[in-house]
């Protein structure tokens, strides 16, 4: 399928214009609107994540008992997607910042992860949200070492795909912590000598804390069964890999979502940047729980439209969107989670071998159904861009 | 940035003790675990507890406070940040301490009146009671009592100015200093005259006290020309002064032709900062690092202004040093402070860009 029938281009400039006016609105509305119902919830989130992660460290120090282990372990586990999901990213992001709470702060907050707080900043909130699925310069599509577009130029180095991409999803954190050094910048020679050793001291300094605090002072806690209390460390850490690199590779690289070229948005309007991350991004539906836990990421396109709202807005922002979707018949790219995760790792498979092309994409946004739609309905959801059964 | 309240003083054996325990809460300290059982333990931030609030006049009320760890302590004269929470938002404004530094029971007062659409001077007004909470900021301000009691002295206040002056009242009533003091007030009314009562019965106690109500509704205001028959010697004396903005430009002027500026100390609340207004320094360039600019700031120029003249878009808030609001990390180079006009600045430390000047080159992660 050629970029031409990119729904972009089927936009006059004018109509583009009166996107960005109308997403501009809501945007200005909600933010408006922020007060003490948003700051009890993310207070009440931060608080659950640091007693679950304090209990289940306590119950870690008897994890030679195969019960308090697992116990253990899926508490630290969830403690720190909470704390990487719907927290640290959120905040990082300054969804926060409106409440002037220097303790809750994107300036001041650090995360649980091994990638220093700065650097995260820099690589994803400017590079990846300003220049959002436009290869070349989005250096989250495929991070430099993946094919995850046919747009990106083949090569041999790709064979290993598969093989990598499952090293990513274990070692995730590690990827992410050294992906803003931007190892193409650093081989170009665009990057002072200086930054680039203050980067890596960031990163070091980073990684010897994380290091310290999960495989050597909690471990050495548990006394002589020590080992136990490091495999559900590491078990941990490897769980909440896995998780977030799931939920992070459907945000843009599943079937629906558009790429573009650094051509198609020269001189990009307003307008034009929020009907561009209206097309980059995918929804993933699921239950409440699942939201929180995927960070609220599951609302990737409300996220790429408003990066600066908080994330327990997303849920109420998004039959807005998907009215604005379905004036303009523009898609509202969505889907159920195991079938947004196969699509990735169905195009990672094929994308390591040259060519490949892009994916069928659904149509317009026909409009949220009006009667509850029966489980068999579900199925051939809105996403596939079949027409719901009460048009 | 964001502003900060003050970090408390506490015990080094406590902050040794803390800084170890970092290894197993990092990233975050071990006050985030502390603060769980309760908030006022956690040394993360100085904060107080309102214990109550006393109503001055229709519109003033002073608010006293108890601080969850001991009071760090003030010079009379001074001001403080507080920070209130309303709706979720954290709110900053200055207003100065009323309370005298050595409180025996270490509580802290400041007087706020009530201004039309002011947030935070109604809150302190009607919503807030005992029990509520407020974040303590920095104790700033150079407006004060020099070491030495002044022989003679002569205080002018103006409205809510009279607050920085009232501490220095208590702090020479306490040195036993109210010796020759001529105290000049200028309220609308008799009514409006913040620690009215307070003051009239110094007065009578005190010979050295002199109190002049100068009351606006009857006399229109006070002008320089009043100064010869409120204290003839007023060339000579130590003049404290502190009200609104254009009435200290008019004393100041009247100082500057007659008599010696230096002895002439006033409180304007919006210092006017970084603009160029006082040449000092050489000046110099910054390179913000993040916005990937280059600025020039000539004498007198703050970094922020500078900044903001080549383009950047930069975090402020107050642009007079107090809020902490635009810090950025110092990469490289040397700072001068606009207040001081003291050199400063190492390579990693947080500087304000609002009251500091490049000297040379600088680079700053902003």
């Amino acid at each position: 399928m050629s970029t031409t029938t990119n729904p972009l281009h089927r936009l006059s400039p004018e109509q583009i214009e009166q996107i960005g006016i109308e997403f501009q609105a809501i945007h200005d509305e909600v933010y408006a609107d922020l007060g003490e119902r948003d700051v009890v919830y993310i207070r009440g989130i931060i608080e659950f994540h640091r007693r679950l992660g304090a209990l289940s460290r306590i119950v870690l120090m008897a994890s030679r008992y195969p019960p308090a282990w697992l116990l253990g372990t899926t508490g630290l586990s969830v403690a720190k997607i909470l704390e990487n999901m719907e927290i640290g990213h959120n905040v990082l992001h300054g969804q926060w910042d409106w409440m002037n709470d220097p303790n809750i702060h994107s300036s001041t907050w650090d995360w649980d992860t091994a990638s220093p707080a700065g650097a995260w900043k820099h690589s994803h909130n400017y590079v990846h949200h300003t220049y959002t699925n436009i290869v070349g310069k989005d250096k989250d599509v495929g991070y430099e070492i993946m094919r995850v577009d046919p747009k990106q130029p083949w090569h041999p180095a790709y064979l290993a795909q598969p093989f990598v991409n499952l090293l990513l999803m274990a070692f995730f954190e590690w990827g992410v912590a050294v992906h803003d050094l931007d190892f193409e910048k650093i081989r170009a020679g665009e990057k002072p000598k200086q930054q680039v050793r203050d980067e890596l001291k960031a990163i070091l300094t980073k990684a010897r804390r994380q290091i310290v605090k999960d495989y050597i002072v909690f471990p050495a806690l548990s006394g002589r069964h020590w080992k136990k209390t490091l495999y559900a460390n590491v078990t941990a850490n490897i769980v909440r890999n896995v998780w977030s690199n799931a939920i992070i590779f459907c945000g843009h690289f599943p079937d629906q979502a558009y790429t573009f070229t650094e051509e198609e948005t020269e001189g990009e309007t307003r307008g034009g940047f929020y009907v561009r991350q209206l097309l980059g991004a995918v929804n993933i539906e699921g239950s409440p729980t699942f939201h929180v836990m995927s960070g609220n990421l599951s609302y990737q396109v409300e996220h790429h439209l408003f990066p600066d709202l908080p994330s327990s807005r997303y849920g109420e922002i998004a039959p807005r969107v998907r009215a604005i979707c379905e004036r303009y018949g523009l898609p509202y790219n969505t889907g159920p989670f195991l079938k947004q995760w196969s699509s990735v790792q169905r195009t990672i498979l094929r994308l390591a071998f040259p060519g490949g092309a892009p994916r069928p994409k659904p149509g317009p946004y026909r409009g949220d159904p009006v009667i509850a739609p029966r489980p068999e309905d579900a199925r051939n959801g809105s996403a596939e861009g079949v027409l719901a059964a009460f048009p | 940035m964001v502003e900060t309240a003050a970090a408390p003083q506490v015990a080094p054996w406590r902050r040794r003790l803390l800084n170890a325990a970092r290894s197993l809460t990092s990233p975050l300290l071990p006050d985030d675990y502390i603060g769980l059982i309760n908030p006022a333990w956690s040394t993360r931030e100085l904060t107080g507890a309102i214990v109550r609030i006393g109503r001055e006049t229709a519109d003033t009320s002073t608010v006293v406070i108890e601080p969850n760890f001991p009071w760090p302590g003030h010079r009379p004269g001074q001001y403080l940040r507080l920070g209130v929470e309303l709706n979720g938002i954290r709110h900053w404004r200055a207003y100065s301490i009323t309370s005298d530094p050595d409180h025996p029971r270490g509580l802290v007062s400041v007087t706020v009146k009530a201004v039309d659409d002011g947030k935070v001077s109604r809150y302190f007004g009607r919503v807030a009671e005992p029990g509520s909470i407020v974040f303590l900021g920095q104790v700033e301000g150079t407006f004060g009592l020099p070491e030495r009691s002044p022989e003679r002295a002569l205080f002018i206040s103006a409205g809510s100015g009279i607050t920085p002056i009232m501490s220095m009242l208590r702090e020479l009533a306490r040195r036993g200093d109210l010796r020759d003091v001529v105290h000049v007030h200028c309220a609308r009314q008799a009514d409006d005259f913040i620690f009215g009562p307070m003051l009239r019965e110094l007065s009578a106690r005190h010979d050295g006290y002199r109190l002049v109500e100068h009351l606006s509704a009857d006399r229109g205001r006070l002008t320089a020309t009043d100064l010869d028959a409120l204290r003839p010697d007023w060339r000579e004396t130590d003049t404290f002064l502190s009200g609104p903005g254009e009435m200290i430009d008019a004393l100041q002027a009247h100082w500057g032709e007659h008599a010696d500026p230096s002895r002439l100390r006033t409180e304007r609340f919006q210092p006017i900062i970084g603009t160029g207004g006082a040449a000092v320094g050489a000046g110099g360039t910054v390179r913000f690092r993040v916005s990937d600019l280059q600025a020039r700031c000539d004498e007198g120029i703050s970094v922020l202004v500078g900044g903001e003249q080549a383009g950047a878009v930069l975090p402020f808030g107050c642009r007079m040093g107090i809020c902490h609001t635009c810090v950025g990390r110092l990469c490289e180079g040397r700072l001068r402070d606009l207040r001081t006009g003291e050199l400063n600045g190492e390579a990693g430390q947080l500087v304000r860009i609002c009251v500091n000047a490049p000297e040379g080159h600088v680079e700053i992660d902003l």
